[in-house]
C-alpha cells in the first residue's frame, strides 16, 4: 500500500493557485503537487504518491543505514583478525 | 534511481540478514502492516532468506482489499449511470462486488477510467462540464491529503459536476483490532512508512505501550524492511516495546502538519466496515457535513445499497495474521486472482494475491521452508 | 513508378471520410483501392488486382506462415501507429521462426467516419515499414462497419516467408545449460501506449520500440548456428515468452533481474505506476535461447546491428523445476514469474 516513489524536483511554480513541481523519476518527469512540501527546492528529492508530494527526503537520514552497515562490516573484520582488512 | 537502488542492494541486504541471524535467539512473530511492504517481501523473497525463527505474517495493509463489499456495489451503482464518468485508481478495477467488477462494467458500456491521481479526476470534471465525474476515494491516511486536495480544489473552482465516493480506512484502529483478538500471535509490527509520513508516529505510542509491542516504522524497499526487522528483533530480545522510526529519511516524528490540517478540514473520523473483518469503530474517514455536497453516495442516492460477504473466505484471519494464504482450502483452487472469493485475493497487495502472483501455491521450494 | 508518399489529396472521390459504401465492393471500394492502397503499396502483384496473389516458391526450404490482428488504441502513438505495428508484428513472428519474411496480405476493417487522411497516414506508414522489412503487401481486403463498431480501424496481416532448408528453430528445443539473451531494453512499446492514455501521461515522451527484425534475426542465426529458438516478447512481455518456452521445452528458466535491460524512462514510469517491466510488451525486440558456447559471438553480432545495440544475456536454462520461470532478485531470494492474467493495471498500493 502507499506506493510512494522518490523523485528529484526540477522546478517549482504556482499553477491554478497550487504549488506544483516537475519531478524526475529515473528517466521520466511528471508533475506533482508540492503544496504540502513547500520547502522543497530544485535538486531536493520528495516522495510522491498519486501525484502528490508527501515529504522531503532527508539526505543525512538516508545515509544512516549505510553508515551503520559500514560500521558493522568494520567490526566484523576486527573480530576476525585473520581476514584481510581492505 | 536515487533513494531506490541503494535500498535494493544485495550486499547491504545480506549484511542485515546476517545481523538478524545473530540477534534472534528465539522465535519471533513480526507483522508488516502495509500491502506495499508485503509486496516487496514476496517479490524479493525476503522471507526465504530470513532465519526460520523470525516469522513474518502479513497484515491488513491493503485499503483496496478491505474496501467493504457494499462500497464496491455502490461504486457499481454510480458507475452504471450514463451521465457518470467513474474515475478510479487501477487497483480497484478488478475488485469483485456482488455482481462482477468495474472492468466488467466497463465492458458493458460504463465510462470507467483509470487515473493516476485524484487531481486528474478534477481536471476531467473541468474539461467535461456536461458529465458527472465521480472519483473513488479509497486509501489509507497516505492517500487522504491528495483526496482532500481534490475535494478542496473542486470546491474552490465551484465544480458542480465532481463528487467523491469515500472509503478511507485508518491504520491504528486496525492494529488495535489485531492485538485485541484472542488468538493474536503478532509480537512486533513494521509500521506503515508512508502513512506515518503524513500522520507522524505519535498515534502508535499508546498502542506500543498498552500492548507491549515494538512498532518499527519502516520503508518499502528490501533494505528498509530488513533494517526494520532487525530493529524489531533487537527490541524483542531486549524486552522493549517502543515506537522506532526506521524510515527517518521520509518520516518526521510530527508527520506533515499541512497535510493533516487539510485532511481535518475535509474529512472526519467515522466507523468503517472492513471486508473480511467487520466494523472497526472510528477506523475510517468520511466527508465533513459542510462538504457533503461532494459526497457521491448522497448525490446518487446509493447509501442504501447493502451486500452479503462470502462465507467460504478466511480473509479476516489472514488479515489478522492468524492464518496463511496456503492454510485456506480454497487458495489457488476456487479462489484465484481471476476468481477471488474475498478481500485478500482481490487486490495485488492482498497477502493471498501476492502469494499467488509469486507462485507460492505452486512453489515447492517455499513449501519446504514453511 | 512509385506514387510520391504524402503527395495525394486527402479526398478520395467525393469523400474525406470513410463511408459504408467504401466497403460494399462497388465504385467507392474501387476508388479506395486504386487511389490509396495500390499506389501506396506499389508492387506489380497487388496492382494486377487479381482475386489472389500467386507467388513463386523460393528455394528448397519450408514455407512459414502466420497471421495477427491489430486493434491498438490509440491508432497513432509515439514511435509508430497501427499500420507499422501490423507490418512489424507479423514480420517478427516469421523472423522468430528463422524464416525470411517476404509477402503480406492486409485486411482492413474501417469504422464509418474514419478520416481518410488518417487512413492514408496508416497505409503510408505500412509501406515504409514494408520497405524497411523487405516485404510487400500483395493482397488485401477492405470492409467498413458502422460508426461505433470499430475503434477507428482494425488491421489483420497474414505473412509468408521462407525458412532455409535445414533450419529448425523451436521453443521445444531449449536444453539445460543454454543461455537466454534479449536484443535490447524491454517494455518500451507497452509503456508508450499506456502513457498516451488519459491520466497516465508523463512529461517525457515514451516511445514505442516497434521495428521489423528480419535483418537482426538473420545476423543472429549466422552468428549462432545452433540457436534453439526466438520469440518476440509482445503481449504479456518477457514473462509470457519465457513461460511458453519453459513449458514447451520442459525446462526451468532462471532470470537474473539485474541483467534485464530496461530504459531509465521505462523504469521510472513502471516504478511510479507500480508496474512490472517483465510483463510489459515490446514490439521491436527478440528473446533468444542459444547454447552457452555460442553466446559471446551471438551478442557481439547482435550489438553490431542497429536494432540489437542493447543486447544482453539475462538468464539460463536449467533442468530444475521444468516448465517454470524464476527470477533471482538483487537480494538473493527468488520468485516464480508466472504469466499475467489479464491486463497489468497501475496501482497505488
Amino acid at each position: 500500500m502507499c506506493l510512494g516513489i522518490p523523485g528529484k524536483v526540477l522546478d517549482v511554480r504556482r499553477e491554478d493557485g497550487m504549488l506544483m513541481a516537475t519531478v524526475q523519476f529515473g528517466g521520466i518527469t511528471k508533475q506533482a503537487c508540492l503544496e504540502h512540501v513547500p520547502e522543497a527546492r530544485p535538486g531536493d528529492y520528495v516522495v510522491v504518491h498519486v501525484g502528490f508530494a508527501l515529504s522531503r527526503i532527508d539526505e543525512a537520514e538516508a545515509r544512516r543505514i549505510f553508515e551503520l552497515l559500514a560500521e558493522m562490516k568494520a567490526l566484523d573484520e576486527l573480530e576476525a583478525p585473520d581476514h584481510e582488512v581492505p | 534511481m536515487k533513494y531506490l537502488d541503494e535500498y535494493r542492494d544485495g550486499a547491504a541486504a545480506k549484511a542485515l540478514v546476517a545481523a538478524i541471524e545473530k540477534t534472534a535467539t528465539r522465535p519471533w512473530v513480526v507483522m508488516e502492516v502495509c500491502g506495499g511492504q508485503t509486496h516487496t517481501i514476496v517479490r524479493y523473497g525476503l522471507d526465504q532468506v530470513l532465519p526460520k525463527r523470525v516469522e513474518l505474517v502479513h497484515g491488513p495493509g491493503c485499503p483496496v482489499c478491505v474496501t467493504p463489499l457494499e462500497m464496491i456495489d455502490r461504486a457499481h451503482a454510480v458507475a452504471a449511470r450514463p451521465e457518470v464518468v467513474f474515475c478510479s485508481f487501477g487497483d480497484m478495477l478488478r475488485v469483485p462486488g456482488s455482481h462482477g467488477d468495474l472492468l466488467g462494467l466497463r465492458a458493458r458500456g460504463a465510462d470507467v477510467r483509470v487515473v493516476y491521481s485524484p487531481l486528474d479526476a478534477v481536471k476531467l470534471a473541468e474539461a467535461n462540464p456536461s458529465r458527472q465525474v465521480v472519483f473513488f476515494a479509497i486509501g489509507f491516511e497516505t492517500t487522504a491529503p491528495a483526496n482532500a486536495m481534490a475535494v478542496w480544489m473542486a470546491q474552490r473552482k465551484g465544480l458542480s459536476n465532481f463528487s467523491v465516493l469515500v472509503s478511507h480506512v485508518l491504520v491504528p484502529p486496525a492494529l488495535t483490532a489485531i492485538l485485541e483478538s484472542e488468538d493474536n500471535r503478532v509480537q512486533a509490527f513494521l509500521g506503515p512508512g508512508h502513512v506515518c509520513a503524513v500522520m507522524g508516529v505519535s498515534e502508535y505510542e499508546p498502542i506500543a505501550a498498552r500492548h507491549r509491542v515494538p512498532i518499527v516504522i519502516s520503508g518499502f524497499e528490501p533494505v528498509d524492511l530488513l533494517d526494520g526487522i532487525l530493529r524489531a528483533v533487537k527490541q524483542l530480545e531486549a524486552g522493549e516495546a517502543k515506537v522506532e522510526n526506521a524510515y527517518a529519511r521520509a518520516v518526521r516524528a510530527e508527520g506533515n502538519p499541512a497535510s493533516r490540517a487539510l485532511v481535518e478540514q475535509v474529512f472526519e473520523v467515522c466507523d468503517r466496515a472492513w471486508r473480511g473483518v467487520g466494523t472497526i469503530p472510528k477506523s475510517g474517514y468520511r466527508l465533513r457535513d459542510e462538504l457533503r455536497a461532494f459526497d457521491a453516495e448522497r448525490r446518487f442516492e446509493v447509501e442504501g445499497v447493502r451486500a452479503q460477504e462470502s462465507p467460504l473466505c478466511i480473509s479476516g484471519e489472514v488479515l489478522r495474521g492468524l492464518k496463511r494464504p496456503a492454510d485456506c482450502p480454497a487458495f489457488g483452487r476456487q479462489c484465484t486472482p481471476e476468481t477471488p472469493l474475498g478481500a485478500t485475493m482481490v487486490s495485488s497487495e492482498g497477502a493471498c494475491a501476492a502469494y499467488h502472483a509469486y507462485g507460492r501455491h505452486l512453489d515447492e521450494r517455499a513449501a519446504e521452508r514453511r | 513508378m512509385a506514387a510520391p508518399l504524402g503527395a495525394c489529396p486527402v479526398q478520395i472521390g467525393q469523400y474525406d471520410r470513410v463511408v459504408l459504401g467504401h466497403g460494399s465492393g462497388g465504385k467507392l471500394t474501387h476508388e479506395l483501392i486504386t487511389q490509396l492502397f495500390v499506389p501506396t503499396f506499389h508492387n506489380p502483384t497487388l496492382a494486377a488486382l487479381e482475386d489472389q496473389a500467386t507467388i513463386a516458391v523460393e528455394g528448397a526450404g519450408r514455407l512459414a506462415f502466420t497471421t495477427d490482428s491489430f486493434v491498438v488504441s490509440p491508432v497513432f502513438f509515439p514511435g509508430g501507429d497501427i499500420g507499422k505495428l501490423a507490418v512489424c508484428g507479423t514480420v517478427n513472428d516469421l523472423a522468430a521462426g528463422g524464416a525470411v519474411p517476404r509477402h503480406l496480405a492486409a485486411s482492413f476493417i474501417l469504422e464509418e467516419g474514419l478520416p481518410l487522411a488518417d487512413l492514408r497516414r496508416v497505409v503510408e506508414s505500412m509501406r515504409a515499414a514494408c520497405d524497411e522489412a523487405g516485404v510487400s503487401v500483395v493482397a488485401g481486403d477492405t470492409k467498413v462497419v458502422e460508426r461505433g463498431k470499430a475503434d477507428g480501424l482494425f488491421i489483420t496481416t497474414t505473412g509468408i516467408g521462407w525458412a532455409p532448408e535445414g533450419r529448425r528453430l523451436s521453443i521445444a528445443a531449449a536444453r539445460p545449460g543454454d543461455r537466454v539473451v534479449v536484443s535490447g531494453p524491454l517494455g518500451d512499446h507497452g509503456m508508450a501506449i499506456l502513457s498516451v492514455r488519459e491520466g497516465l501521461s508523463f512529461d517525457t515522451q515514451l516511445v514505442s520500440d516497434c521495428a521489423p527484425l528480419g535483418g537482426l534475426t538473420e545476423v543472429m542465426l549466422r552468428a549462432s548456428p545452433s540457436l534453439r529458438c526466438m520469440r518476440d516478447p509482445t503481449r504479456g512481455g518477457l514473462a509470457s515468452a519465457l513461460n511458453e518456452l519453459a513449458a514447451a521445452s520442459q525446462v526451468g528458466v532462471v532470470v537474473e533481474e539485474s541483467a534485464v535491460p530496461v530504459r531509465p524512462e521505462v523504469r521510472g514510469a513502471c516504478e511510479l505506476l507500480g508496474l512490472e517491466p517483465l510483463y510489459v510488451a515490446s514490439e521491436g525486440r527478440m528473446v533468444a535461447v542459444a547454447p552457452a558456447p555460442e553466446v559471446p559471438a551471438l551478442l557481439h553480432a547482435m550489438r553490431a546491428h542497429p536494432l540489437g545495440k542493447g543486447a544482453a544475456e539475462i538468464g539460463e536454462v536449467i533442468a530444475d523445476f521444468p516448465g517454470r520461470v524464476r527470477v533471482r532478485s538483487t537480494v538473493g531470494g527468488d520468485r516464480l514469474l508466472l504469466m499475467l492474467s489479464g491486463e497489468q493495471l497501475p496501482r497505488i498500493c
